[in-house]
């Protein structure tokens, strides 16, 4: 596209911005400067009425997403479920020419590359990664790129493998630290991306050199050399940004003056983050009650209507259902569907006791309803026992029709992370603009108790992992005993995995900075070393067999414990019973300290989740059998789960269980995923809709942190997976996100289906 | 968690039970605690449940034990607008357990229901009723003759126990499980309805479409079951029940 020339569109953009950006907006500290909270917090109008003013999709709206359904339809067709992908260009923000789906019907715009779904190459994280990535997709990159990689640019992956010890790699190799960031994006860095349509560029520009100034120190130590090279390129960043929107006739030098521009202005920050960061989950933050301040003055305003407010939503969400990044095959088998995590929160209260529900959140989850669902944006509805009814009511029965919703609780996370937070990924909560997190992939807890019984061999190789700390040689194992080695056992394995996270992000600072992201955060920033654990049920049913029944060990010719044989009941977790609760209270607590001892790199602050994305299956591969009598390769149970079918007391028991699990020591936050059929819910349509309400309600006030809800049947699921074709938009949520279920792998289909549904008539 | 209170336990009733459905939503209002108590007097061939027919199959425990497990649910159920279900089996082969366990949760604030095909309704004294919210009651012919091929005992005593439920003002939901070929001749329906309509305190019909969810229990018993050949009834066939009851301003949907 090499022509500005003002079609209609842009037309009315530019006279539309004669007027004062600011016009009519209630004054506060957020006009002098940066602090887009205020700004919400003056003007948002709270909305605590129903659904009933939703509009459905215009016919604008309708042909475009039938354009948008038939890419998908040959995506999913296409070789590896890629449609296309450059081989020539590096991506970065201004790198490719302005792209379109059809411009006539487009009322939001801009594309990561100049074609829809075609994935563009960001080889800062790892050129082999991206070079295996075009190869599997049977695509093959211009050798003028392979002469700079690694020759004259050194990855992130270079650098990470440059420092690791050889303790590091072992871990790594059998899989007691999985899904490590090493070779890819970190991502779970949320850029406020609103901040350019209520300020405009050059306003951040200033603030930005002003903060260069700032450093203008006496002492120019490596911290502040870092700081100041880092600012330098978001200010260049920045500026690129300026350069990309004008590719599409937008002026965003300046701050939005309508709605429309408002949600362009935001959608063209984000897309400056994901033209050149293809950060695992690149999440989209708490926008849309920020738009409604500028959707209710064009309404009030009288110069749109609706059904317009509802297809500027309609046509945003539509492009951030085509976010796309390159990976490999083996990326996928962790983190299956092809995942983006655009997660964007819903609701809420502010610190004030007033709701921040706004018809815009409404009008995003009515994108379900127009345009089916769909496993992004990863819509997260922020829950408080307080929310308005109708916003209730209107998430529950939208989590019924689509399954596409996941729920974390405000009561809980307001008092750590204030009223304008949002979601990085799965369960991160972070205060936007004002913190990110170093994402720590996570450990398997599993096989460290498993190594805490050989001695720090590893069950499935043999091999030498861990310390040669003594083995347990009795024939039946010893509660307290098992306890006195799997302690020690904790504390190496929470030294390793941070000294490797350490590695792991002082290279990715070094040699993948996000800068897009950055600009859009204040200088001084909270960061967190977000660890993780894998395995919990795993490990809290194997305490609680090993403490109230008998488990004998069978060991291989070389004396290896490798298999179990339990005598008698134990009560397994998911049951609300204290005497195995407990025990999983504690691993996160006692993992959690054992974390807390150690020194993350820049300082940042240690906190851990309960989250296993869909790496359970992975996990569970690699691990052998385990004393609570999950044999080897059997998937784990996802995120916090109870292991499958072993919840034997209904719903309730199972959520109680889970809500037991500290957040204090695990900031990170703890997944569960609910899955129940419809006919479980309730008889009658309303009767489902209030009853998962009262669910919502009951389990954020026994302080459960997140819940995923799928109601469906396995009948539905099995037909799934031998008609994919008649399927294509069926979404399932899975620990943290949602998938097309049909582009999991076969081997995952069967461990959702394998899962627990609450299904007692 | 709201602590049980001490008083909210009186004394220990020994009992015996089958299961606990932490989760339930289809017995009783909201999000229910369903108790499943084990024992029936009933043979009913549909029986879905045909492993709590006998009491001493289930796990015998005592109201005190049970009313400390239902309270770690009391705030939840409370919130969820739910509370506490008594089934089985029949709850009432057991009375002074069911007495004891109902008392209990009403001291824990909680809504109670009663789910009974009221066979044993005269086990069921007046200081029982007057902790039961709501009674989910069970009538499943309505000509001695189908009631007694379908249950193995006669219909009356149900009757009495409905009439004298309404004589109290207690709330019923009705419930009516349509069986192609067995439960679902309309002139039989039409006099249920009649009756149920009647009596003034039904707040609600359930219509419930038979279903064979319960046959594998049934063989791993090594019984026979005798409606394996039968479909579960049409959606159309449904309806024309649901409207049956309709007809008698009754709610059915």
């Amino acid at each position: 596209m090499d022509t500005l020339l003002m079609d209609g569109l842009a037309q009315a953009t530019e006279q539309q911005s004669a007027a004062d950006p600011w016009r009519g907006f209630a004054p506060g500290v957020w006009r002098r400067s940066v602090d887009v909270r205020d700004f919400i917090q003056r003007n948002l109008t709270p909305y605590e009425g129903d659904a009933g003013f939703v509009a459905g999709p215009t016919a604008r709206t309708t042909a475009l997403f039938a354009k948008v359904t038939d890419l998908l339809k040959q995506e999913r067709a296409a070789k590896g479920g890629v449609l296309d992908a450059d081989t020539e260009v590096f991506a970065s923000i201004t790198s490719h020419a302005a792209g379109y789906i059809d411009r006539e019907l487009e009322v939001i715009v801009g594309l990561q590359t100049d074609k829809p779904l075609k994935r563009a190459i960001m080889p800062f994280g790892g050129w082999r990664m991206v070079k295996t990535g075009l190869e599997a997709y049977g695509y093959t990159p211009s050798p003028k790129l392979e002469e700079i990689f690694p020759v004259l640019r050194k990855t992130h992956n270079d650098g990470v493998f440059d420092v690791y010890t050889p303790e590091m790699l072992r871990c790594r190799k059998s899989g007691v630290i999985t899904g490590l960031p090493d070779a890819y994006g970190r991502g779970r860095i949320i850029g406020d991306y609103r901040r350019l349509a209520l300020y405009g560029a050059d306003f951040l520009i200033k603030d930005k050199k002003a903060q260069l100034a700032s450093l203008e120190v006496s002492r120019i130590d490596e911290d502040v050399l870092r700081l100041r090279e880092e600012i330098s390129e978001q200010i260049r960043a920045l500026k690129e940004l300026v350069e990309m929107a004008a590719s599409y006739g937008f002026d965003v030098k300046r701050p939005a003056a309508t709605g429309r521009e408002a949600v362009q202005w935001t959608y063209l920050a984000y897309l400056a983050a994901v033209k050149e960061a293809n950060g695992a989950a690149m999440s989209l933050g708490r926008v849309s009650s920020f738009l409604d301040i500028y959707i209710e003055r064009d309404l009030r305003d009288g110069v749109i209507t609706e059904a317009e407010a509802q297809e500027m939503i309609d046509h945003f969400v539509m492009k951030l259902r085509l976010v796309r990044f390159l990976r490999t095959p083996e990326y996928d088998q962790l983190f299956s569907g092809d995942p983006t995590w655009v997660t964007e929160c819903l609701g809420g209260m502010g610190l004030d006791g007033r709701t921040l529900v706004s018809k815009t959140n409404f009008r995003m989850l009515q994108t379900l309803h127009n345009l089916g669902p769909a496993p992004e944006p990863n819509l997260t509805v922020l829950w408080s026992e307080k929310l308005p009814d109708g916003f209730k009511r209107f998430c529950a029965d939208t989590s019924i029709k689509t399954c596409s919703v996941q729920y974390e609780s405000d009561d809980l996370m307001r008092g750590y992370w204030g009223d304008d937070y949002g979601i990085a990924c799965c369960v991160s909560a972070m205060r936007i603009g004002k913190q990110m997190q170093f994402f720590g992939a996570r450990a398997n807890l599993a096989k460290t108790l498993m190594y805490a019984i050989n001695g720090g061999k590893d069950e499935v190789s043999g091999e030498q992992i861990a310390p040669a700390y003594a083995p347990i040689t009795g024939d039946v194992l010893d509660y307290d005993e098992v306890m006195a080695r799997f302690e020690p056992m904790m504390e190496w394995l929470a030294k390793v995995y941070m000294n490797a996270l350490n590695a792991i992000h002082y290279m990715h600072d070094k040699y993948m900075y996000e800068r897009m992201e950055m600009a859009l955060h204040d200088r001084d920033i909270l960061r967190t070393m977000a660890c993780g654990i894998a395995g919990l049920s795993v490990v809290a049913d194997s305490l609680s067999a090993i403490k109230h029944a008998k488990v004998k060990v069978i060991r291989d010719a070389n004396g290896l414990a490798t298999d179990f044989e339990i005598e008698g009941d134990y009560p397994a977790f998911g049951n609300n019973d204290a005497r195995v609760d407990d025990i999983a209270v504690w691993a996160v607590e006692r993992f959690m300290t054992a974390l807390r001892k150690q020194k993350p790199y820049r300082n940042a602050m240690p906190t851990q989740s309960v989250l296993t994305i869909t790496s359970n299956v992975v996990y569970g591969k690699k691990t052998g059998n385990t004393p609570d009598g999950r044999k080897a390769g059997q998937p784990f149970a996802p995120g916090a789960n109870p292991m499958h079918g072993r919840d034997k007391k209904g719903a309730i028991a199972s959520m109680a269980s889970v809500a037991k699990l500290p957040y204090a020591h695990a900031q990170d936050g703890i997944s569960y995923t609910f899955t129940i059929v419809p006919g479980a819910l309730g008889r009658t349509e309303d009767e489902r809709v209030s009853n998962l309400v009262g669910m919502l309600d009951g389990y954020a006030a026994q302080g459960g942190h997140h819940i995923n809800v799928n109601v469906f049947d396995r009948e539905t699921l099995l037909h799934a997976m031998d008609h994919p074709e008649l399927y294509p938009q069926l979404t399932i949520r899975v620990s943290g996100y949602a998938v097309n279920f049909i582009k999991l792998t076969r081997e995952q289909q069967l461990d959702v289906i394998s899962r627990t549904f609450h299904d007692k008539h | 968690m709201t602590p049980p209170l001490p008083q909210a336990r009186p004394g220990s009733v020994s009992g015996w039970i089958h299961s606990v459905e932490t989760g339930g939503t289809v017995d009783g209002p909201g999000i229910r605690y369903v108790l499943f108590m084990s024992g029936c007097p009933l043979r009913c061939l549909y029986c879905h449940n045909p492993d709590t027919q006998h009491m001493h199959d289930g796990t015998r425990t005592t109201s005190a034990e049970v009313l400390d497990d239902i309270a770690l649910y009391a705030t939840f159920l409370q919130r969820a607008h739910g509370g506490l279900t008594l089934s089985g089996g029949e709850p009432l082969v057991q009375p002074e357990f069911t007495a004891a366990v109902l008392r209990g949760a009403k001291a824990l604030g909680l809504h109670t229901a009663l789910d009974t095909s009221g066979f044993l309704g005269n086990h069921a004294d007046d200081h029982l009723l007057e902790d039961v919210d709501l009674v989910l009651l069970d009538i499943k012919a309505f000509s001695e003759k189908t009631y007694r091929h379908l249950t193995g005992v006669p219909l009356r005593p149900t009757l009495e126990f409905a009439e004298r439920l309404a004589g109290l003002n207690k709330r019923i939901w009705l419930r009516y499980v349509l069986v192609p070929n067995l439960t679902d001749d309309a002139a039989e329906i039409d006099r249920l309805a009649e009756f149920v309509a009647g009596l003034g305190v039904v707040d609600r019909v359930d219509v419930l479409p038979f279903h064979k969810m319960g046959e594998h229990k049934w063989k791993a018993l090594g019984r026979k079951y005798m409606l394996t050949d039968t479909e579960p009834p049409s959606r159309e066939l449904v309806e024309r029940v649901r409207k049956q009851f309709q007809a008698q301003g009754l709610r059915a949907d």
